[in-house]
């Protein structure tokens, strides 16, 4: 059972925000050849453009806390705090026994603006400057730590990293902790601060990245035929997931379910997709299976479709070969751009207020459909839809595939 | 050369820095780690400010027994 939900992003400072600029069909990419982003113009990058926070972390943390932390592990908390609340979970071990609360955060590449800025100061300084925080703040674990000690989590704490994946496999791995019954409730998701100039030059190398400078509110584009890349963002999303006993037993408001998790490899190429989608369908019937589903019950699909060449196209062969021709499909980064390691639990927050609304937010940018994509994109204006299921799929560099279903409740 | 109070005066303000601690209650007679909780990785970036403030080295074994505010003090008096 979900009963709280978190996040900050490209759109807003919590989900009520990103969820109605969503609605609104608003874009969170904007360029970044500014004063924070020297590095573009001091690099002559090829992309201009990115989808940072609507808020500062430093906005919401206080100033000393803020300095022990890496970015990633600022909007964790962010996030997680928003989520906690919302859950109605009061002071930490108030209402969940310490060692029955577990947290399983995950992020792509974890604290690289640390790494990059300590890396600076041990050339230009020597040992005395480098940080004592410096481990603490860039390992990959780090949000994932610093929410359990924050909420007191003695169950477990885990960090899923699986590039763009692993805020979908977090949710998975966190249901997989609330079947076996090994803990009562999860705080889970993802977070991810990595638009620095060795990230955005790489991903710019790996020819992934949206060219589309003079237009950033177009740029990312899943699904259309001139889509030509990602544009990367920043944020974190996080849930709290509760089994079902426990959830109604201290009288928790619940926004919807988790039925259902699958998570897949394709063990085929380090970047690129398996181009038929065979592990990402394989992903979708599991988390379908596990749910109890029949793919005919699955209304939607909250697509990960990144807007580049090559992904998206996959990702519709592999939705039609789980599911059929009949679910209505949507792109949310079309409007956050590619949060990395956040995106998949942003989205399945996304996911599920679709279908506790009613309502699927429009694919931004889709002019003209990609004529290898045979399926119903919502696009133009959000669709009303009643909706008893809904499937969110999460795709990484690594050929990791994860799909969660949602149901209503 | 600094006097007394303005090296207690410099080092409450790295530590209210550092550790977020009101700088009128960085007094000589506080300890670090029991009255403050400041911990060993906050210690060990007072330490590099304060060096590079006061002019003054501070090596690992020196710095374990700076227990208190005033022994701080008195070890960057003697040694700046």
């Amino acid at each position: 059972m979900v009963t709280g939900l978190g996040a900050t992003t490209p759109l807003g400072g919590d989900v009520a925000s990103t969820w109605e600029a969503m609605l609104a069909g608003k874009s969170g990419v904007r360029r970044i050849d500014d004063e924070a982003h020297e590095w573009v113009t001091r690099h002559d990058l090829p992309v201009k453009i990115g989808a940072p926070l609507a808020v500062e972390p430093t906005e919401v943390i206080p100033r000393v806390k803020a300095r022990r932390l890496d970015r990633v592990e600022q909007v964790a908390l962010v996030a997680a705090k928003e989520a906690w609340e919302h859950a109605g979970l009061g002071e930490p071990g108030e209402q969940v026994d310490p060692t029955r609360l577990a947290v399983v955060i995950g992020t792509g590449v974890g604290g690289v603006i640390t790494l990059l800025d300590q890396d600076d100061l041990l050339e230009t300084g020597g040992l005395r400057k480098v940080s004592p925080l410096t481990v603490p703040m860039l390992m990959p674990n780090g949000p994932a730590a610093w929410v359990g000690i924050e909420y007191g989590a003695q169950g477990a704490v885990h960090a899923p990293v699986s590039a763009c994946a692993s805020g979908a496999e977090a949710l998975a791995w966190a249901l997989r902790l609330l079947r076996a019954n090994e803990v009562d409730v999860v705080i889970a998701g993802g977070a991810e601060a990595c638009i620095t100039g060795l990230t955005v030059a790489g991903f710019a190398q790996a020819r992934t990245l949206s060219l589309r400078n003079d237009d950033p509110e177009r740029a990312s584009r899943p699904f259309d035929v001139d889509r030509d890349g990602f544009v990367l963002g920043e944020g974190s999303g996080i849930m709290i997931l509760e089994r079902a006993e426990f959830a109604a037993a201290r009288g928790a408001t619940v926004h919807g379910r988790i039925a259902g998790a699958g998570i897949t490899a394709d063990a085929y190429h380090i970047t690129g997709p398996e181009p038929e989608g065979r592990g990402q369908s394989r992903a979708i019937t599991a988390a379908i299976r596990m749910a109890g589903l029949d793919p005919s019950d699955v209304g939607h699909v909250n697509c990960h479709a990144t807007s580049t060449v090559a992904g998206d196209v996959g990702e519709t062969k592999a939705v039609r070969k789980a599911l059929g021709d009949h679910p209505v499909l949507t792109a949310p980064k079309s409007q956050l751009g590619h949060m990395v390691g956040a995106a998949g639990a942003v989205e399945s927050i996304i996911t599920l207020l679709s279908i506790k609304e009613g309502i699927i937010p429009a694919t931004l940018n889709l002019v003209k459909l990609d004529p290898g994509i045979e399926l119903d994109v919502v696009a133009g204006e959000p669709r009303k839809m009643d909706l008893q299921a809904a499937v969110c799929d999460s795709f990484g560099f690594g050929g990791h595939n994860a799909a969660v279903a949602f149901t209503k409740v | 050369m600094a006097s007394n109070e303005e090296i207690l005066t410099g080092l409450a303000e790295i530590v209210e820095e550092v550790a977020g601690i009101d700088t009128a209650d960085v007094s000589t007679e506080k300890s670090f780690v029991d009255d403050l909780d400041i911990d060993s990785l906050s210690m060990v970036e007072i330490a590099v400010q304060a060096e590079d403030k006061f002019g003054v080295k501070i090596p690992d074994d020196q710095l374990a027994e700076l227990k208190t505010v005033g022994d701080a003090v008195d070890y960057i008096a003697k040694n700046q």
